[in-house]
Formats: structure tokens, C-alpha cells, sequence
């Protein structure tokens, strides 16, 4: 996440000093993403710094107030125009886990596929929860925070899926495994002793 | 013979069901204990042929266990005749299935109306009945509707009517939004959601995690067998700290 645009995104709507930015910024994530006040004055330095913002002075009850300067304004203009650069492979810990777990003997992957399931569904329900009531009681500012909620919703069920497929996998596995391979894990379930690495690599 | 409070509408103990006999035998359920209060929606996953349908089906009485019981509002299925089984199925349990079964040549009010007409109830207390339940699910409106002249969403919303008409509380899905696209698939959901928070007993079988999400607990069956439950948290603050957010 890009506190540094986020702040600027927000001074170009007005100018605010250093609370105020916090506070927005929060009532618009749905509070998703806690802000440390240190951040947002170590940023603002930063910005100012870097003459993105200026210093408008006091508002007259001891707050310095920022404004956003031209070169500042370009820089949120071009950050609205980029996409969000993905990191290439992204860094996935779920999938290094399993990627690791059906090359190693001795491990129940079902095992862990299910608890990361059961785990993953959890989330689900509960962003499905916090959805449904965010919807039932709408306020104005409500718009913002739904939108992350779907994005959390949207992952955490690809995550779901991706499970599955990996789960669907090693059956298929296990099941063209001659007898001599195959192995019994923990839920009684058999399984190949070193399942998806011969064929995922095709 | 088990300890069931007021509140449990359906409970399954023990069940155990096995197609064929002998070498051939193949254990479609395994010793699954489950029960579902009322007011409470649970969701059963599972991959193809883990017992899905196999436990609804003997959840309402379409099907007899081969070991254990099965109760219904504390009656046990198992002493129950065929026409009694038929009168609770019409009486006490509702069903939705993924391809709606509506009688094509009967209006919306008319399908819902049907059970409780089948059970001996009149002609007018049956239909205002029916227009309640329409009411419930949102589609009061469509009552003098012929099947024909709705889309699937609208559709499966009288199938969940039909299924939660008179007196019912326990509902039983199986993929109710199989046939339909995400968006109506929600809204069934909301049905759902809303008729657990009611006070109705729900039990949906689904593969799409996004529709199991709706309910209070997620029951994961594998080869026969109940292997893991999630319960949602209830406390989005801890979940999005450990989420890392």
C-alpha cells in the first residue's frame, strides 16, 4: 500500500494537516488499514522533501497544515493512471508451503490444504458477515469500504478455488498411482507419496 | 436414544448409508453426526462424491439410513410409515433443488400453494399463505405469474417460497443456484440468509465457497465423513489483523 499517494491523493481534495489526513484516510478504507500518526508525519516530511507538498502554516489551533503543490498533483494524476504493479512471481507464502509440502515425503498435504480451507472459509464468512451488515445499515461513506470488502472477498474465495484444484489434483494423483506408491495420511485418505511434482512440470 | 433441546429441528446421529452389499459395497456416509438448530443456516461442502446430496437427501426423509437416526423436530424418521414420512416432508421440510421443480402449467402463488393444498388445506388459506411466503422471498408481485414469464432468479424465489410455505423450519438446499448467474445467485442467498435469520433451519449443499460464506457454519465432508467445520469469528477487527491489514 502506498501511504505517500494516499496522502497526496487526499490533499489534493483540500489541504489538512496531519490528524485529519489520518482520519480520512481511515473512514475511507473502512479502517482496513490502521495508520500510525508517526507515519503520516514521517511521510509528510518526506513529501515536503521532496516538494510534493508545502507547508500552509497554523491553522490558528497549532496544527501545521500541507497543501499539495503542481509537481504533487502530477505525481496522484500519474498514480490514479498506473496499474498496480504485481510482484512477478507474487509472493506467496500459502503457495511456497505447498509447493514444498508435495515434494517433501512424510508430509500431509491434505492435512494442510484442509486447515488453510477451513481457515480461508472462516475469512470468508466473516467478510461475508461484515458485507452483508455494512449493506443493511448503508451510509454515505460506506461506498469505499464495501469495495475493499469485495476485494477481500473475491481473493479469499480464489484462494478457495485454488485449494480445491490443488486437493482435485492429488486425488487424480493418488489414483494413477500403482499400490506400491501410495501412502495413508492421517484422514485415512490415500495418497501419492510424492504427488503434483512429476506432472505439473509438463 | 440421544438428548435433544427444543431448539434442534434437525439432527442426524451416527448416520451411516451404504449402496450395494458385500465386496461391492460403497459407504456413501460414515458414522456423521450433525445437527442444526433452529434460526441457524449451515453450508455442506465437499468434493463430487463425498456424501453431499446423499446427507440431504436423508436429512429430509427422501432416503433411509443404513445405520444411525435421523430427527426431524425430534420425531425419528426411522418409525415413521411412508405416508407419515410423506406428511412431515410436506409439513415440516422444505426443498430447493438446482433445477427449481415447478410445475410449469401453475402460477407462482399456485406452486407454493400446492404442498399445503396436498396436506388438506383450503383453497384461500392456502393461497394467502402462499402470498406471504411470496412476500418473503421479494416477489409478491409476480403471485399470477406463469413459469414461463420468469427469469431463473425469479424462479428459484418461488421454489424457496414453496419450500418455506406454512409452518416449515427446516429448509434443505441442494446447489439452489447451480442454474443461475452470480448476481441472482446472491440474491437466493439472501433468501436463504433470511429465512435462517427468522428462525428456520437451513442446511445448503454447495461447491461455491462465496454461497457457503452466507451461513453461520461450514461443514466439510470428505468420502463419507464429516473431516472439518469453520465457524465464522463474528469480530472483523481480529480477522482483518490477521489477515495482515
Amino acid at each position: 500500500m502506498s501511504i505517500r499517494h494516499s496522502l497526496l491523493a487526499l490533499l489534493q481534495d483540500q489541504p489538512r494537516y496531519g490528524y485529519q489526513l489520518r482520519v480520512e484516510f481511515e473512514s475511507r478504507t473502512g479502517a482496513t488499514w490502521p495508520l500510525n500518526i508517526g507515519q503520516v508525519y514521517t511521510t509528510l516530511d518526506r513529501l515536503e522533501r521532496d516538494a510534493l507538498v508545502t507547508k500552509e502554516g497554523d491553522d490558528g489551533d497549532g496544527h501545521v497544515v500541507y497543501s499539495i503543490t503542481d509537481a504533487g498533483k502530477a505525481e496522484v494524476n500519474n498514480w490514479f493512471a498506473a496499474p498496480v504493479e504485481r510482484n512477478n512471481p507474487p509472493r506467496n507464502e500459502l503457495a511456497i508451503k505447498l509447493a514444498l509440502a508435495v515434494t517433501l515425503p512424510g508430509v500431509d498435504v491434505q492435512a494442510i490444504i484442509q486447515a488453510q480451507r477451513a481457515a480461508s472459509m472462516r475469512a470468508l464468512q466473516d467478510y461475508t458477515k461484515a458485507r452483508r451488515d455494512t449493506t443493511a445499515n448503508q451510509r454515505a461513506g460506506d461506498t469505499a469500504w464495501l469495495l475493499v470488502l469485495d476485494s477481500l472477498i473475491f481473493q479469499t474465495e480464489a484462494e478457495v478455488r485454488w485449494l480445491d484444484l490443488c486437493e482435485a489434483r492429488m486425488v487424480q494423483q493418488a489414483q494413477s498411482a500403482g499400490p506400491g506408491q501410495a501412502r495413508k495420511t492421517s484422514n485415512g485418505v490415500t495418497e501419492d507419496a510424492a504427488p503434483l511434482n512429476a506432472d505439473s512440470r509438463r | 436414544m440421544s438428548v435433544q433441546g427444543p431448539q434442534q429441528v434437525l439432527e442426524l446421529a451416527k448416520v451411516s448409508r451404504t449402496f450395494g452389499e458385500g465386496a461391492t459395497a460403497v459407504a456413501a456416509l460414515r458414522d456423521v453426526e450433525l445437527t442444526i438448530k433452529a434460526g441457524e443456516f449451515v453450508a455442506v461442502m465437499g468434493p463430487s462424491g463425498s456424501g453431499k446430496s446423499s446427507l440431504l437427501a436423508l436429512a429430509g426423509g427422501l432416503d433411509r439410513p443404513t445405520s444411525g437416526g435421523v430427527f426431524v423436530e425430534s420425531t425419528p424418521l426411522a418409525g415413521l410409515g411412508l405416508n407419515e414420512l410423506a406428511r412431515l416432508r410436506r409439513r415440516a421440510v422444505g426443498y430447493v433443488f438446482q433445477d427449481f421443480n415447478l410445475v410449469p402449467t401453475l402460477t407462482a402463488a399456485e406452486n407454493v400453494a400446492l404442498p399445503l393444498e396436498l396436506d388438506g388445506t383450503a383453497w384461500k388459506r392456502a393461497r394467502r399463505q402462499a402470498l406471504d411466503a411470496l412476500r418473503q422471498v421479494g416477489i409478491p408481485e409476480l403471485a399470477d405469474r406463469f413459469m414461463d414469464q420468469m427469469s431463473g432468479g425469479q424462479q428459484q424465489r418461488v421454489a424457496i417460497a414453496r419450500a418455506v410455505v406454512g409452518q416449515r423450519r427446516l429448509i434443505l438446499a441442494d446447489e439452489p443456484t447451480g442454474a443461475l448467474d452470480s448476481t441472482t445467485g446472491q440474491g437466493v442467498m439472501e433468501v436463504l440468509r433470511a429465512r435462517a435469520d427468522a428462525g428456520a433451519a437451513v442446511m445448503l449443499v454447495t461447491h461455491e465457497a462465496r454461497h457457503a460464506a452466507w451461513a453461520d457454519r461450514v461443514v466439510f465432508l470428505r468420502d463419507g465423513r464429516i473431516v472439518d467445520q469453520a465457524a465464522a469469528m463474528h469480530d472483523p477487527a481480529m480477522l482483518l489483523a490477521q489477515a495482515g491489514l
